[in-house]
Parts: structure tokens; C-alpha cells; sequence
């Protein structure tokens, strides 16, 4: 799942209201925009949602995507977080073959890793490894040597670096 | 003071001053119909749900004022698909409320049941579906404001049959919980000054008008612009009346079948000053051939619109009217300060030289055969007032109409520019008249869109709106015919409709109207006369046009302005006149 070369990630504030994935969704369709990944959630504040949106820019500029998104009416705020700036993590689970022979080295893996064992089966374990992505990139490439059985990733999430900078570049065109 | 939804909703309507409402009743709806008998909105009752929102698109066009449909749930909410889409295109101001099934059976597949708010998502500026009796003013205050505010558009509120029902405390709000709404206003100073600097330096500018300097009520101040610079005006379709045809500085309309000088003067222009307009590729052409050596200013309400297409210069994010009215405080500044433009008298001169040699021009009408469909309208021009109303369908007419009518007066066109929707003519026209009863109103339609929705002329002699419709009939579906003619080798496939199936003589009769027919040219001015004498009902005029002919000038799709072709008779002038 290696993200393409030309993405940028938004961080999107929006009306925690029904349907408002549903019309961010639309409006990528309709304008014929790509999401690569898209993860979504309430902020500390209930009447908000956060979506962290990773869009691949190769047929459309980001400023037109931002710019089209800023005019729904339930998007507060558009931030364009650069990879360089952002603090990103992601989530995986995965069902991976270890059959006695192999177990013991999933499970060193594993540790390497430090991801978690969360349910162990005859010759199966589900585990899971939250990192940055690329670190969750390689977690999930050394796993398929074993075999997949099942697997599941989040998506990521981002929040801007702590560092004594500017605000990350706000692309709301207003 | 307790009431149900419904009449909290009829209610809001009263307070938001609705005037008027086109709709048709139905099952989900029906709770919401009950107080419109004591209401002081007048309900218009159509015969198809889709004329109640071209009706609605009508009036609002010619008022300014976002026009009100209403209808109930399933097959009339996707009745009303295509004007949202329209009005979405066009950016008209539109409210549509749609009854639903009620909410604790969403989702049931119930009779009616269709998801509204899922299908409009993407034709709608806004939607909601109220889930509450209580937050039914709230909602459609937030619903004016935002179809009316900013870059125009439509809304839709979305009612369940148990929400209408429900008992609520009314109460009318007074502000607005719209947070991620912020339309923009003024322009960026700097950039203003930076975009008056770009009109004075250049050599050979043109003002490029669309449809917004309309919606911003800014006609005044782009008359104030130009005459302040000396610079030309082309206006888009969804621009004709926002500067006077007859003045001086008028180029008139651009694009695939705009005329020689707009087209031209666009392509050689060293500065095009976009108003309100939107690179629409009906009027660039193909992108990377267009005004290859402008320098752009770009000034949109909407800021998604700068750099969609062709990326600007001065890109410039306010109301139209704000800002051209910043511009013209700026220019002045500049001209106090010294400033002063280039001689641009060899480029006028330029202009005045392909205006001589490429007019809009036809082949005069031949003996015996059938009526010029350019000359019908010149006629219908001349025969009625200076601010006539005129509303078209989509086609060959609409070109024609928008081409040889003299717009002198803004908000006096009236067509479906963006969507191209067929049918658009008669329901728009009919909303046109009831929000401006005081003037005449033409439709000019084609043959193959009148019978789309001219049901809704029973609606119109039922309810004493006495429109007019010119149908150029053709007995084709023209433009198709056209293409077809021009580049698939005259291989003409289902496109002829017939002049006399049906008899639209016979049909407006028995729809109530007058039926009238002109089939020579010694017809037409006596028929057109008649037409103008009749007040209280409306009139259908079958006109029998050439299906031969074409509308010209006309660029190739997907081809640069460049190659624009004239009509065969001009031909031996390409390229003179200083091009």
C-alpha cells in the first residue's frame, strides 16, 4: 500500500452532522478527484469531525480541491499538511500464517516491530502494528513472506509537528 | 404559539417573503399543502414537477429573488433533478421543498420513498433533511441565505411526512448557524490596484462579462468600467442585457457561436478582464488555444472558479459589484495620479474593421422557400418593447435568439446556459411572467424542446399568464441536424421530427391558448402583430423555418478559436481587416 508519489494530506474540519462524509465523498466524485485514504472522526469537540484525507494529485491541483471542499457548507477548515511537518500514524491488522515452524519467528517480528499479538489461533495469530506509515509499509511486506489471511489498515491520521514555526499553510482561499 | 411543521414551514416561507411558489401536491407533501389555503403565497399548480422548477428558475431570473418549488417525495423530487441541475449550472437561487416519507420509515423502501438528499447532493449548493418540526424555520432561513448569498445556487429541504406533522413552539430565528459559510465581499486592495494598473498599461484589452455581473446587480458598474477605459465588452450567454447591445463598446456574445469580432478580439487581446465568468469551454474553445496572449484578471465570487481553467494573473475573490466598483475607484486614482493608457486607437480601429466585414449576417429569404428563422426573429425584435423578456430553450433558436435580439436592458434573457436543458423555454417563461407581470414575455423555442413541457401552457391559461411562444419550427432537432450535417458526412440520424405532427396549432388550442402559423414571409409580421395584441392568455406562433440552415459563426468543438468558420458568403473575407 505504498502511497503515490504525488499526495498531500488534508486535515479537514467539519460539522459533526449526518451525511457529511457522504457529500465529501460526492464531491470527490463529481469532480473527478481521487482519495487515496480517508479517515474520520469527532474531535474533542462533539460538535465537530475531523477527516484526514489523503489525496493523490496527479490529474488535479490541490488548490482546486481544497478550494471546491472549502465551498460545502459543513467544511470549517481545510489545513494541507506537508508530509516534511506532520506527525502521521497509521493502524494495521493482519491475520498472518504461522504454522509451528514459523511462529516463532512472527513473533520475533513482531517484537522487533513492536506491534502486539492480539489473538492467537493454531497456526494462525492476528497482530497489530500502529507507526508511521512507512514503518507500517514495511511491517505489512515483511509479514506477507508468511502469508496474509486477512488484513486491515486505517488509514492515517495526521496533526502538524510541534515546532516553533508557522502554522501549517492554510489553503482556504478565502 | 404551537403549530405542526407544515405550518411552521408555510409560515417561514411568509416570513422570508415568498411571494409565489410553483409546485404540485402528492401523498408525502400532503400535510404541508393544508395551510397553503390560508396563506398569503400564491400557489401556482403545474402539470409536471420539472416546470415547477424551470418556473421557479423563471422567476428567479428576471427577480433577483430565489424562486420557491415545492413537490412531494420519489418520482416529483426526481422530477426536479434537472432543474436543481440547471439552476446548479446557471447559479440561480432556487428553494425546493420536497415532502419525504415519514423518517421512521426511511430507509424501508416505503411508497414514494427516495433518497432526495443522497441524489441532489451533487446539483444543490445545499440540502438538508429535517429530522425535527422544531428546526424548521432555522432551516429555511439558512436555506435563503445560502441559495441567495455568494455564488447563487439551489437549495433543497428535504421534509418527512411525520415531521410536518409534528407539533412544534414557533419561534423565528435571528441569526444564522452557518459557520463554515462565508461568502466573500470586498476585493483585495492590492490586488485591485495591481488589476486597474493591467487595464490602463494594456494595448489591446477586452472585458470578458458572464452571468455573474447579473447575479451581483453589477450591470451599472461594468457600464461605469468600461466607459471610464474605453474598453470593449464581449458578454457571454448568461450575460446578454448586462451591457447594452446598442452600446458603442459592445462586441456582443463570444464562443463556439459567438460573432466574428467577440471571438477575434478575445483571441488577440493582450488583456482579458473576466467579470463573473468561468473560462466555460463553449467559450474558450479548446484551453490551450484560447487568448493565447492575455494577461488574465480573473475577479469570481467563487474562489474555486480562479485558476479552474485558465490560471490568472490578478486573481481577484469578492462580489462583482464591490469590486468593479473598487476598480473604478482605483483606476480613477491612477488617471488623478498621471497615469494615462496607450494610444489604442489602431486597435479599435481593428475591432471597427471586423465589425464592418463580419456581421452576424444570413442569406436573404429566397422565393418560395421557407422562412429564414433569422428574420422571424429580427421581425418578433422589432415588434415588441425595448425590454421585452425573452426566454429560450436549447439549440439552434437559443443562438439565433441570443445572436439577433438586441439586449439593452439587463435580466431581459433568460435560458439555460450551463445544463443545456431542452424544455427550458416555456416553464421558465411562465415563471418569468409572474415575477414580472408588468412586461412582455417572449419565449423563443425550438420545435423538439416545445414538446418536452409544453404541457405547462395548460397551467398557464389556467392561472391568466399570458405568455408568448415562438416555436422556429424546423421539424428537426436543428443543432444535432447541424453536427450532423457538418461533421458526420450528412448522415442524419434521428433527428427529423415533422412540421405538422403534432398540429401546434390545435395543441395550444386545446391547451387554451390562441394558435397562430406562419408559413411565408408575408405571414409573419401580421401573425406576430396579432400575437402582441393578445393580453389575456398566453399565444403559441408555429413559425415554418429552414431546417437547412445553420448557425453561424461557429468554432469546430474541441478546436481553437482560431478556426472559427463564417457563414459560406463571408468566406472570401477571412483574413482581412486587419487579422
Amino acid at each position: 500500500m505504498a502511497v503515490p508519489v504525488k499526495h498531500h494530506i488534508l486535515s479537514v474540519l467539519v460539522e459533526n452532522k449526518a451525511g457529511v462524509l457522504a457529500r465529501v465523498a460526492s464531491l470527490f466524485a463529481r469532480r473527478g478527484f481521487n482519495i487515496f485514504s480517508l479517515a474520520v472522526a469527532p474531535t474533542d469537540d462533539e460538535r465537530f469531525s475531523r477527516l484526514t484525507i489523503v489525496v493523490d494529485v496527479e490529474a488535479t491541483s490541490i488548490e482546486q480541491i481544497t478550494r471546491q471542499l472549502d465551498k460545502l457548507i459543513n467544511v470549517l477548515q481545510i489545513s494541507e499538511l506537508d508530509p516534511a511537518d506532520s506527525v502521521e500514524r497509521e493502524l494495521l491488522l493482519a491475520t498472518v500464517r504461522a504454522a509451528p515452524a514459523d511462529r516463532g519467528q512472527v513473533i520475533e517480528l513482531v517484537q522487533i516491530f513492536e506491534g502486539r499479538i492480539l489473538a492467537v489461533g493454531h497456526d494462525v495469530l492476528t497482530v497489530s502494528l500502529e507507526g508511521a506509515p512507512a514503518k507500517v509499509d514495511d511491517f505489512e511486506e515483511l509479514l506477507r513472506t508468511y502469508g496474509i489471511v486477512e488484513l486491515q489498515r486505517t488509514g492515517r491520521v495526521a496533526l502538524p509537528k510541534l515546532v516553533r514555526r508557522p502554522q501549517p499553510r492554510a489553503v482556504r482561499a478565502s | 404559539m404551537k403549530l405542526t411543521g407544515a405550518q411552521a414551514l408555510i409560515k417561514s416561507l411568509e416570513m422570508e417573503s415568498v411571494e409565489v411558489m410553483f409546485g404540485l401536491p402528492g401523498g408525502a407533501i400532503l400535510p404541508v399543502y393544508d395551510p397553503i389555503i390560508d396563506s398569503s403565497i400564491r400557489h401556482i399548480l403545474v402539470r409536471h414537477e420539472q416546470g415547477a422548477g424551470h418556473m421557479a428558475e423563471g422567476y428567479a431570473h428576471v427577480t433577483g429573488r430565489p424562486g420557491v418549488a415545492m413537490v412531494t417525495s420519489g418520482p416529483a423530487a426526481t422530477n426536479i433533478v434537472t432543474p436543481l441541475c440547471d439552476a446548479y449550472m446557471d447559479s440561480i437561487p432556487m428553494v425546493v421543498v420536497t415532502g419525504q416519507v415519514a423518517y421512521s420509515s426511511i430507509g424501508s423502501d416505503a411508497f414514494q420513498e427516495c433518497d432526495t438528499t443522497g441524489i441532489t447532493m451533487s446539483v444543490t449548493k445545499h440540502n438538508w433533511l429535517v429530522t425535527n418540526a422544531q428546526e424548521i424555520p432555522q432551516v429555511v432561513k439558512e436555506a435563503f441565505h445560502i441559495a441567495s448569498s455568494g455564488r447563487p445556487g439551489p437549495v433543497l429541504i428535504d421534509v418527512p411526512k411525520d415531521v410536518s406533522n409534528q407539533m412544534m413552539d414557533w419561534y423565528w430565528p435571528d441569526t444564522l448557524d452557518l459557520p463554515g459559510y462565508r461568502p466573500a465581499g470586498r476585493g483585495d486592495p492590492e490586488m485591485i490596484r495591481a488589476a486597474a494598473r493591467a487595464l490602463l498599461d494594456a494595448h489591446r484589452p477586452v472585458i470578458y462579462a458572464g452571468g455573474g455581473i447579473l447575479k451581483a446587480r453589477a450591470a451599472d458598474a461594468l457600464r461605469e468600467l468600461a466607459e471610464l477605459t474605453g474598453i470593449h465588452v464581449v458578454t457571454t450567454l448568461m450575460a446578454r442585457g448586462a451591457f447594452p447591445d446598442d452600446h458603442p463598446l459592445c462586441l456582443g456574445m463570444p464562443g463556439m457561436h459567438g460573432n466574428y469580432t467577440a471571438v477575434t478580439s478575445m483571441q488577440q487581446a493582450d488583456l482579458l478582464v473576466a467579470l463573473g465568468s468561468r473560462f466555460d469551454d463553449r467559450v474558450t474553445g479548446k484551453v490551450d488555444g484560447f487568448a493565447p496572449g492575455a494577461k488574465i484578471v480573473h475577479v469570481d465570487v467563487d474562489p474555486a472558479e480562479l485558476g479552474k481553467v485558465r490560471r490568472p494573473d490578478v486573481p481577484i475573490v469578492g462580489d462583482c459589484r464591490l469590486v468593479i466598483e473598487e476598480l473604478v475607484g482605483a483606476v480613477r486614482d491612477l488617471l488623478a495620479g498621471g497615469s494615462e493608457a496607450p494610444d489604442r486607437s489602431a486597435w479599435n480601429a481593428t475591432i471597427d474593421g471586423w465589425r464592418q466585414k463580419y456581421p452576424l449576417a444570413y442569406e436573404p429569404q429566397a422565393e418560395g422557400d421557407a422562412l429564414k428563422p433569422q428574420m422571424v426573429l429580427e421581425h418578433l425584435r422589432d415588434s415588441t418593447p425595448d425590454d421585452t423578456i425573452v426566454v429560450s430553450g436549447v439549440g439552434q433558436h437559443q443562438m439565433w435568439a441570443s445572436q439577433y435580439w438586441r439586449f439593452n436592458h439587463p435580466y431581459t434573457w433568460v435560458n439555460s446556459g450551463g445544463l443545456g436543458t431542452m424544455g427550458f423555454a416555456v416553464p421558465a417563461a411562465i415563471g418569468a411572467k409572474v415575477g414580472r407581470p408588468d412586461k412582455v414575455v417572449w419565449a423563443v423555442d425550438g420545435d423538439g424542446c416545445f414538446q418536452m413541457t409544453a404541457q405547462e401552457l395548460v397551467t398557464a391559461s389556467a392561472e391568466r399568464i399570458p405568455v408568448k411562444v415562438a416555436i422556429l419550427n424546423n421539424a428537426y432537432l436543428g443543432m444535432v441536424r447541424q453536427w450532423q450535417e457538418m461533421f458526420y458526412d450528412e448522415r442524419y440520424s434521428e433527428v427529423y421530427l415533422s412540421p405538422d405532427l403534432p398540429d401546434y396549432v390545435k395543441w395550444a388550442e386545446a391547451m387554451g391558448c390562441i394558435g397562430l402559423r406562419a408559413e411565408t414571409p408575408e405571414d409573419v409580421q401580421p401573425v406576430i402583430d396579432k400575437a402582441n395584441e393578445i393580453d389575456d392568455r398566453p399565444v403559441v406562433i408555429d413559425f415554418r423555418t429552414d431546417s437547412r440552415e445553420k448557425v453561424y459563426p461557429m468554432v469546430p468543438a474541441g478546436q481553437a478559436n482560431d478556426a472559427i468558420v463564417v457563414p459560406p458568403f463571408q468566406e472570401g473575407r477571412h483574413g482581412e481587416g486587419g487579422h
